[in-house]
């Protein structure tokens, strides 16, 4: 990518109908980095997502992203699949949107399906599907276009806590593996801390990005690095910022 | 079981309601040509079952081609009009302004259109007019019913009207089209016969041709067992195409 940048805003600010103006939002995620953002619900945590995504139409301020169709992945709250699909048509849909010829564009969602586990629930329909499956083939759909930026909007939330943390492995295994930079929206502070390289604090009022906090360690994270103290620090960090952030009414 | 109890409380009362009536037609001695009693009806069933079945298949038939015609032209337009929202909003004034309009009203008009000899044109014409507006609005209501984060990761790819169309739109509305279809269908046995009424039924005689004949004659129990015949008949269109509408869902999405 070009001076290493996935996407950046400049002073970007949206106004909705009935609730306060997001912004002023500055925010730069570099190539190939994890950043977590943190927020209060309706901080607009959503709404900098589908900035990043150019789906957002009205706004003031400048969005700087690459523009090749694929180069973006979008993992939403819900696994949002065709019903009426099997898991391999969900997985394809992104390359056949873009134009990939069909052949091909199954043989990658195939892959695509292997990587997250599922190579053999190809012909499962959504509702055949367990929750962290369902949430898995939305995965394979996001990356089998080999997006450049790769954004999550609290993909996990409805999920147990053992399906939540093998999918987080899951997801630093398959970012290893093409690098592509990842911006997660979660509430949840240690999810932040485990799964990022750099958290971000957004206010509860504005959504501006306060404060950016950087995690220790590697990615993927080595074994029982939830015990690390580094790691315990971290998130009390995060979340003495998200208390300030919040305000004195929260 | 709950099955069997659900069958089982409707019956019943049907039974007990017919008992009732075969009792007071007896005891009060109400002449047969106001209220014939059950007997009465159950026999003119068995006499006129010929007649009746042969009436009752015409109906069906004429009602069969309206929501042949409705299908094509309410969901068809409601496909063409999704693609552009001045269409739209140009549109629905007219869609329901025809909803709204009794049939009996605009019957002698497409009577003269059909011309008088055409009178079956006419009553499947009529038909088709009071079954379109279920479908065209299921239809409609289902095209814009698809799941908002679908849409916006179609935006995200730069899917193009056809791909949205063809790829989310219109699986997206397979359950409302099927809901409309299933409204349809009962409206267009309704206005088989109304129109029947209205612009007489040329060669094919269907059974608003015998009620009307049954009435003026005062054959009241050969009135009845025609509407036991249109009842029966609209229930059973109905029950299959919701069942038909439930298979298709069920297979596809396990709802």
């Amino acid at each position: 990518m070009a001076d290493g940048l996935a996407a950046s805003l400049f002073g970007v600010t949206v106004v909705y109908p009935d609730r306060a103006v997001i912004g002023p939002i500055d925010l730069t995620v570099a190539a190939g980095e994890i950043v977590a953002l943190v927020g209060a619900s309706g901080a607009g945590k959503s709404t900098i997502l589908r900035l990043l995504a150019n789906l957002e139409r009205s706004h003031d301020g400048a969005v700087v992203r690459q523009i090749t169709p694929g180069g973006t992945g979008f993992v939403f709250q819900s696994p949002t699949l065709m019903p009426w699909a099997d898991a391999l048509a969900n997985v394809a849909l992104p390359l056949e949107l873009t134009g990939v010829p069909r052949a091909q564009a199954h043989a990658r969602a195939v892959e695509a399906l292997v990587a997250v586990g599922l190579g053999d629930r190809l012909n499962a329909r959504p509702f055949q599907l367990s929750g962290g499956m369902a949430m898995r083939v939305s995965l394979a759909r996001a990356l089998v276009t080999r997006p450049h930026l790769l954004l999550l909007d609290e993909p996990f939330a409805a999920l147990d806590s053992i399906t939540r943390r093998g999918l987080v492995e899951d997801l630093h295994r398959l970012w290893s593996e093409t690098r592509p930079a990842i911006v997660f929206v979660t509430h949840d502070v240690e999810e932040a801390v485990y799964l990022a390289q750099r958290v971000i604090v957004l206010d509860a009022a504005t959504g501006r990005p306060g404060a950016a906090i950087p995690t220790p360690g590697p990615i993927p994270r080595p074994p029982h690095w939830r015990a690390d103290p580094t790691y315990r620090q971290t998130v009390e960090a995060v979340a003495d910022a998200l208390a300030s952030a919040m305000g004195p009414a929260a | 079981m709950r099955r069997a109890t659900d069958l089982i409380a409707p019956l019943l009362l049907i039974a007990l309601l017919i008992a009732v009536w075969e009792a007071a037609c007896r005891l009060l001695a109400v002449p047969s040509y106001f209220l014939p009693p059950p007997s009465a009806v159950a026999l003119a069933l068995i006499e006129r079952a010929p007649v009746l079945a042969g009436s009752a298949l015409q109906t069906f038939w004429m009602a069969l081609q309206a929501l042949a015609v409705a299908v094509v032209l309410g969901g068809g337009l409601a496909v063409a009009v999704s693609l552009n929202d001045a269409a739209e909003r140009a549109v629905r004034p007219l869609a329901i302004a025809l909803q709204v309009t009794p049939i009996v009203a605009i019957a002698p008009l497409v009577v003269i259109w059909a011309g008088l000899d055409n009178a079956e044109l006419a009553v499947v014409a009529l038909a088709a007019a009071v079954a379109f507006f279920p479908i065209f609005s299921g239809v409609l209501t289902g095209l814009k019913s698809a799941d908002l984060d679908l849409e916006r990761l179609f935006d995200l790819y730069g899917a193009g009207r056809i791909q949205r169309l063809v790829r989310l739109r219109l699986p997206a509305s397979l359950p409302f089209a099927l809901e409309g279809l299933r409204v349809a269908s009962g409206q267009a046995i309704i206005g088989a016969v109304i129109a029947e009424f209205v612009s007489g039924s040329g060669r094919a005689q269907g059974l608003a041709w015998r009620l009307l004949e049954a009435g003026n004659r005062l054959r009241t129990a050969e009135l009845l067992a025609a509407l036991v015949w249109l009842a029966a008949l609209g229930l059973l269109l109905n029950l299959a195409v919701a069942a038909g509408a439930r298979e298709i869902l069920k297979r596809r999405s396990g709802r």
